[in-house]
């Protein structure tokens, strides 16, 4: 079993105008730069992007939003970039801003074969408008559909030939959701090594779930706020 | 006088008890992580997927990998994990983080709070914060008594859309500290030297006064 493509061109070659993607990280942390570079060369368009962020003006998926390439972004806060908002406003850009956990929960649904999920998130709000609302036990809950995303593209620390993957830090965050979630999954990695070099208690995810992998480079970890303390 | 932000963090820091799990959220509540009584274990969430978050790194050790919620870079401490999303707002969900604080941009005398999106102003996003509303045993939102035109915050009903509904259990402010009760905002403490009849008139929604309202003290 070897996952190993050449390269993030190679592995982003199938995605074609008008899919949906998920795209790993928090913020600029832990996000597929590579594959990112990539779809920006690709000029693919009309893409449906679930994200928890929409990246910065000139970093992130913030690439793709410049060029147009977005149709339409899922993601839970996208505050940090200007161009989404001008694009947003001028109505170029559609968006679905739901709750954090009800993003990650929608992929970690996806990933387990479950089709779908109660939670207490949005109740009362404009996010549970038109949604099924149940109550269990004197609470009421929303019920929220897993998602369906024709491809992932993640970014973990290490991996190997297989597929597995192991992330660093908070770098972690929608990476291992979003992997198990995808119809194809693609991982850039900042190390690959051969199949067995991993310690099989320390993977976060199994290889089943990945379909391509490639070791990426030139990575910038650009740091959206940094702040530091004197002493 | 008016709070600062700073005492109205140190004011919020005296909810804290021994084992607790905290969230905090972006603006004052980060202020509050400044004024942990000394000796009592605080562990804080970080919904990125972090618990025991540390102060900020000092320059040149910063980690792109390690940032919090606020996509600040951070550190970890002694018994830190990481996990993914779904976990931080699993925990979150079933109700193991016992206290959250967070900034509001209204909260009615029934605990609704709205603080995430001003139709045709400001789209950003309500983060983490609906989930957190959603599930926290307990909420204490910081947040400035009026906003910068002078109008009061705490109203009978939110104008702005919900970010929850009958969630928030007690608000500090820069001019008081309120639980929210059936009877609406009932008054607990003032700062020092502002009078019942400020807080009242730049309260909106209902406010129950019982008793003498004591003066918030710092040492």
């Amino acid at each position: 079993m070897n996952k190993v493509v050449a390269g993030p061109d190679v592995a982003v070659a199938d995605i074609t105008d008008g899919v949906t993607l998920m795209l790993g990280g928090f913020g600029l942390c832990g996000i597929p730069e590579n594959c990112i570079a990539a779809l920006v060369r690709k000029k693919v368009n009309d893409l449906t992007c679930i994200s928890n962020n929409a990246g910065v003006d000139d970093f992130g998926i913030g690439l793709l939003l410049q060029q147009r390439q977005v149709k339409k972004m899922i993601s839970s806060y996208v505050g940090e970039n200007a161009t989404f908002e001008r694009q947003l406003l001028s109505g170029e850009l559609a968006v679905e801003l739901i709750p954090q956990g009800t993003l990650a929960t929608r992929c970690l649904a996806a990933g387990y074969g479950m089709p779908a999920i109660y939670t207490p998130a949005g109740v009362g709000t404009e996010v549970g408008i038109g949604k099924e609302l149940r109550n269990f036990d004197g609470k009421e809950y929303l019920l929220e559909m897993a998602f369906a995303a024709d491809f992932a593209i993640v970014k973990a620390w290490k991996g190997d030939t297989m597929g597995n993957l192991i992330y660093r830090a908070t770098a972690r965050n929608f990476n291992p959701l979003m992997a198990m979630a995808g119809k194809i999954t693609i991982a850039e990695v900042e190390e690959l090594v051969p199949a067995g070099e991993l310690d099989p208690d320390a993977i976060h995810t199994p290889g089943i779930y990945v379909h391509r992998i490639f070791e990426g480079s030139g990575y910038e970890k650009r740091i959206e706020q940094r702040t530091t303390r004197r002493d | 006088m008016a709070l600062t932000k700073e005492q109205i963090a140190q004011r919020i820091a005296r909810e804290l008890k021994q084992g607790f799990y905290v969230n905090l959220g972006i603006g004052i509540p980060t202020l509050v992580a400044n004024y942990i009584p000394k000796g009592m274990d605080v562990v804080l969430q970080s919904e990125n997927g972090l618990l025991g978050m540390g102060p900020f790194p000092l320059e040149g050790k910063e980690d792109a990998d390690l940032i919090n919620a606020g996509k600040q870079t951070i550190t970890t401490v002694k018994g830190s994990v990481f996990f993914d999303s779904a976990m931080s707002f699993g925990m979150i969900r079933a109700g193991k983080v016992n206290l959250t604080v967070l900034g509001a941009m209204e909260v009615s005398d029934t605990g609704d709070i709205a603080n995430w999106k001003i139709p045709g102003k400001m789209v950003k996003g309500m983060g983490g914060a609906m989930d957190l509303v959603a599930s926290a045993r307990n909420i204490i939102v910081a947040m400035m008594h009026t906003n910068p035109k002078g109008e009061s915050k705490l109203l009978p009903a939110c104008t702005l859309p919900l970010t929850g509904v009958r969630c928030v259990k007690k608000i500090v402010t820069d001019l008081a500290v309120l639980d929210i009760t059936n009877d609406g905002f009932r008054l607990l403490e003032r700062a020092p030297g502002v009078t019942v009849e400020e807080i009242r008139a730049k309260t909106a929604g209902r406010l129950v006064v019982a008793g003498e309202i004591p003066e918030l003290q710092f040492s």
